[in-house]
């Protein structure tokens, strides 16, 4: 097996010595056609002899007790074959493998409005939902905890993902410091707004259970559907070949799967669940609210001396997931002294986790408002305030960046963009009705590598094979990873077959966190040098004499096809990337710069982005096309929670009050305006074996500072309560002619 | 979804007999109907089809106005060639509305009758006066975004969503409509709608079987149109505030107004007092601001729905500057 722990960051790739050039080449996704013919099926659609449908029963009270339950009018309803829920398995909400069981085991006690409590089982969907509506709880109520008070945290900084960042004397320096800028602001719960609702299709093969569900990852999924059902995980299989979107919510396993799993062993017959859209809300976590605290302190030419942001998330009792705020700013700006912590309030909220770009995502929303505020008061350009902030090597801790090239995306962005035409002057551009605007922004992702395997096999044929658990949540995994094998083995892309989604294959990263593409390519970067250097030896050459092309080996002036040359026989390699000493001895992220030209309508207040502009830096480029597409998804997600997105929780209920694609406003087409997007790309070979940086939350990063920024720009008026609706710019427009 | 009995009507006389029979709802584009069935929201023991009936014209009257037959689906009514040329605020307000795909299978006649998306009509586990009357209104204190703030009740402040109602108030359509008993009647829009005050649930005149066939216009009304609707986003979302208005300006003065409003009322909002105050004054922000005056006089916010007051004149504004823009 080729292991790989970054720890040779001097040696040359295997993609970087390939010339098929394939890698990088904006190809069509190659699960396209299936996808728009609906020839792909996503696990509701998948067809089971004999099957039932459940349908999830949820709480009507947000906070106390299940007095009692009586199902006997459901059980009598028409096509119904069972009511559960008194099984002690049964999930509040979704389960992982981090979280103690007693967050999600809560029996008869109700902790958030939503909650599940049970499954009715019936031969068709509408029969299990109509019976669900005679199902009679009765409840003892209690007060819940529903608008928690964010500036009183019950929790100071708890563990989280990020550890709090203290270097130097912060209040001292902030103190003394010539400028100083300290403001507060709050953003609102996101839902990750996946097309395809939480699904599940459960059968059991005697005592082997097998889900179709739409999870982020298989393999990783396993572990948690072990926990949750109290069986070996290795009696658990998960098959996702295709998932409708992601953004953070399955990567933790939905309720539903549980409740089919257990209703299906309960029924001897596969069971069918997908939750409604209301109900996914609620079941499936969401982005906690936050309210952050951004100060910044510099001497009288700009330079800063202290950055603190500190922020309290909400979060329901017994999880334990933090919302990591200051992910992106430890290591964006200079200055010595720092002060990054979180703190928790906790609610009687569902549970809240990580939806794409966790901490950036709401985080540079404050902060990169917050530098552009700094700058204008310091009378500097925003970029040139930037600038000269830009760290040689992490502020945080000293140590080296990986691959940086964010003065150049801020370069190549103000170039294309023709921000020299901006005026700093805010409202000083009218266009008929309309205030237009100008604003830019930082854009910033952590990379992680995560450990991950995957088998290649060049068959007796010539053509390749490439299996490991990964999934395709609309990200373009099939396509890169054709990409990655092709050029590794010098392919033509039509002879890579790919085979993802099944927790049976070998175990992956998952799709999460941006590091799915980056660390499964290595992987497979690492398989395929593996074969390449038993190519090598039956040249007798070494593999780095060896040049794969066209279906051709090449070395020590021979050149044979890989047919003749395996003789019949097919190699398999396995390959396992894994962070090395490396990936702590360097600071790894993504970087880019957001540029927004906006309108504000000078009666109205509404707001409407008019072009955006985006340069990004993600080390190599694995597909131009997939990697702008997520780019630009990631830009319309910045749009939306700047502008639209804002899961509202009433205060006396508890309840989502807008928990369906009407109310929980995302961007329409016509919201999202023309996104111009390019790369300047570097293979950052300290990141990973594929050189590649993550890209999927990255567009998200900063994209909504940048329209924040440019309505200001276009109308003088700041916001900091998140999103920026028309009702709060209406009273301070400025006055018509 | 509660199962239910399904027929379809070859005829409007056999529709409005099926549909006087206990819980029955006519189904045309499903639309707003369907939605509600899945949520239990509407519970009818029994569906009558009537998409198939043969009420797809739109006809041009005598007296130049148009008749519209009932099935006609809303994309089609916007692009109707007399519609684009003589009531553009019609066509405009259609195209305001929901999606392409909705807009298709829609139906002018099922148009004026969606349900309000007040957030707590649309979840069963709560109580609503409209969907179980005498149950309470948990939006008075609670999230009210989207709600009214004229015309609202102890009961009820749920606003009316649709955007082609609010243009046909200000086009004074009338609607025609059959009767199980066989007979026909005509219904000033003006005369559709009822207030919510304690009884919510009862939203329109019509009765347990009645039919909407046709909808008549007369002929357009003097002066330029326009329809203005402001929402959260570009498109796909219901109105903030709309403004349904047709100005004439002669001689430097407003010789005709008139004047409807979505987004702020259970209903198409109208009141002739605004457009009295209009008319026979200079266009210009003195006589603008009179009339949104009268138009809020009685507006009642609830909370969050509070910046409608200023942002229900502001757009009355912007809209009557643009319609007098030339004379003003």
């Amino acid at each position: 097996m080729a292991d790989h722990t970054l720890s040779s960051p001097e040696r040359l790739s295997t993609l970087d010595r390939a010339v098929q050039r394939v890698l990088g080449q904006p190809i069509d996704r190659t699960d396209g056609p299936a996808k728009v013919s609906g020839d792909a099926r996503y696990s509701f659609e998948i067809e089971a002899d004999n099957a039932l449908y459940g349908h999830i029963l949820t709480a009507g009270i947000g906070a106390g007790r299940i007095d009692a339950i009586d199902a006997d009018a459901a059980r009598a309803a028409p096509g119904v074959v069972a009511v559960l829920v008194d099984d002690p398995r049964l999930p509040a909400d979704a389960v992982n493998s981090f979280d103690k069981l007693k967050s999600w085991r809560l029996g008869h006690d109700i902790r958030f409005f939503g909650q599940a409590i049970g499954v009715v089982v019936a031969e068709t969907q509408e029969a299990a939902r109509a019976a669900a509506r005679l199902v009679d709880i009765r409840y003892a109520p209690q007060q819940g905890r529903f608008t928690p008070d964010l500036s009183h945290p019950d929790e100071i900084e708890p563990e989280g993902l990020r550890p709090p960042v203290k270097t130097g004397d912060f209040d001292a320096i902030f103190a003394g410091a010539t400028f100083r800028y300290d403001q507060s602001y709050s953003t609102p719960i996101h839902f990750p707004a996946a097309m395809e609702p939480q699904a599940t299709l459960a059968r059991w093969e005697d005592d082997e259970l097998i889900l179709h569900s739409s999870l982020q990852s298989t393999g990783g999924a396993t572990k948690a559907v072990g926990r949750a059902l109290d069986i070996d995980p290795q009696k658990v299989r998960v098959i996702a070949p295709f998932v409708g979107g992601g953004f953070g919510g399955k990567t933790s396993v939905g309720a539903e799967a549980i409740y089919a799993a257990i209703a299906a062993k309960h029924t001897g017959r596969p069971v069918k669940i997908v939750q409604t859209r209301r109900q996914v809300a609620a079941l499936a976590h969401h982005r906690a609210p936050t309210r952050q605290r951004v100060r910044i302190a510099t001497d009288a030419d700009g330079h800063i001396r202290a950055f603190g942001h500190h922020a309290v998330i909400a979060q329901r009792d017994n999880r334990s997931f933090v919302e990591p705020v200051h992910i992106g700013t430890t290591h964006l700006y200079a200055g010595d002294a720092r002060l990054m912590t979180v703190d928790l309030a906790r609610a009687d909220h569902p549970t809240s986790g990580a939806v794409r770009s966790p901490g950036e995502a709401c985080g540079t929303l404050a902060v990169e408002v917050a530098m552009d505020e700094a700058a204008e008061a310091l009378g500097l350009d925003p970029i040139e305030f930037r600038r000269r902030n830009e760290p040689k090597v992490s502020p945080a801790n000293g140590k080296p960046f990986g691959t940086r090239k964010l003065i150049e995306c801020y370069e190549e962005g103000a170039r294309r963009f023709g921000w020299d035409q901006r005026s700093a002057k805010p409202a000083s551009r009218r266009e008929g009705d309309w205030w237009i605007g100008h604003g830019m922004a930082a854009a910033i992702r952590s990379n992680i590598t995560v450990e991950a395997r995957a088998t290649v096999t060049l068959e007796a044929d010539g053509s390749a094979h490439i299996e490991t658990d990964m999934t395709d949540i609309g990200t373009g995994t099939y396509t890169i990873l054709m990409q990655v094998v092709a050029e590794a083995l010098g392919l033509s892309p039509d002879r890579v077959r790919v085979s993802i989604g099944d927790s049976s294959l070998p175990r992956s990263a998952g799709s999460g966190g941006s590091f799915g593409a980056s660390s499964a390519s290595s992987a497979a970067a690492l398989a395929c040098q593996e074969i390449a250097g038993k190519l090598a030896a039956k040249l007798d050459a070494e593999a780095k004499d060896l040049t794969l092309q066209d279906g051709h080996a090449t070395a020590r002036n021979r050149r044979v096809p890989l047919t003749e040359l395996l003789g019949g026989e097919a190699i398999s390699a396995k390959g396992h990337a894994k962070p090395g000493k490396h990936t702590d001895a360097h600071v790894s992220a993504s970087y880019g710069a957001h540029f927004a030209e906006v309108a504000v309508n000078a009666f109205t207040g509404e707001v409407r982005v008019r072009r955006m502009t985006g340069i990004f830096d993600i080390g190599r480029v694995l597909n131009e096309k997939t990697a702008r597409s997520q780019i630009v998804g990631g830009i319309v997600w910045g749009i939306g929670s700047v502008l639209h997105e804002d899961g509202v929780i009433d205060p006396h209920s508890g309840q989502f009050v807008n928990p369906d694609f009407g109310e929980y406003h995302i961007p329409t087409h016509a919201d999202s305006p023309p996104i111009e997007v390019h790369f300047i790309e570097e293979v950052d070979n300290l990141a990973n074996e594929a050189g590649a940086k993550g890209v999927g939350e990255l567009g998200n990063s900063g994209a909504g500072a940048a329209v924040a920024n440019a309505i200001y720009n276009a109308c003088g008026i700041r916001v900091h309560d998140f999103p920026i609706t028309l009702d709060k710019l209406l009273s301070a427009l400025p006055e018509q002619d | 979804m509660k199962t239910f009995d399904y027929s379809r009507a070859d005829s409007p006389e056999a529709a409005v007999q099926g549909g006087a029979v206990g819980n029955t709802r006519f189904i045309a584009g499903g639309t707003n109907l369907l939605d509600l069935m899945k949520l239990q929201i509407e519970t009818p023991e029994r569906i009558v089809d009537i998409s198939r009936l043969d009420l797809n014209e739109v006809e041009e009257g005598e007296d130049g106005g148009l008749r519209i037959g009932a099935m006609v689906p809303n994309a089609d009514l916007a692009a109707n060639p007399l519609v684009t040329a003589r009531y553009p605020v019609l066509s405009r307000a259609l195209l305001a509305g929901a999606s392409g795909q909705l807009r298709n299978k829609a139906s002018t006649g099922g148009n004026f009758l969606q349900r309000t998306r007040c957030y707590y009509f649309y979840d069963t586990a709560v109580p609503c006066n409209k969907r179980e009357p005498g149950s309470g209104c948990p939006a008075k204190d609670g999230f009210n975004r989207i709600h009214a703030i004229l015309g609202t009740s102890d009961d009820c402040i749920a606003s009316h969503p649709s955007d082609m109602a609010v243009a046909m108030r200000a086009l004074d359509a009338v609607l025609v409509t059959l009767k199980p008993d066989g007979d026909r009647r005509r219904i000033s829009i003006h005369d559709l709608y009822r207030l919510p005050g304690d009884t919510p649930q009862i939203e329109t005149v019509l009765e347990a079987g009645e039919l909407i066939t046709h909808v008549e216009l007369p002929p357009p009304p003097v002066g330029k149109q326009s329809y203005r609707k402001v929402r959260d986003r570009a498109s796909y979302a219901f109105a903030l505030v709309s403004v349904a208005a047709i100005v004439a300006v002669d001689d430097g003065r407003i010789t005709n107004a008139s004047l409807a409003f979505g987004g702020i009322g259970p209903m198409p909002w109208r009141e002739d007092a605004v457009e009295k105050a209009l008319i026979g004054q200079v266009p210009g922000d003195a006589a603008f601001n009179a009339a949104a005056d009268i138009l809020l006089a009685d507006a009642k916010g609830f909370g969050s729905n509070d910046f409608k007051i200023p942002l229900a004149r502001r757009t009355l504004i912007a809209v009557l500057r643009e319609l007098t823009g030339d004379a003003a």
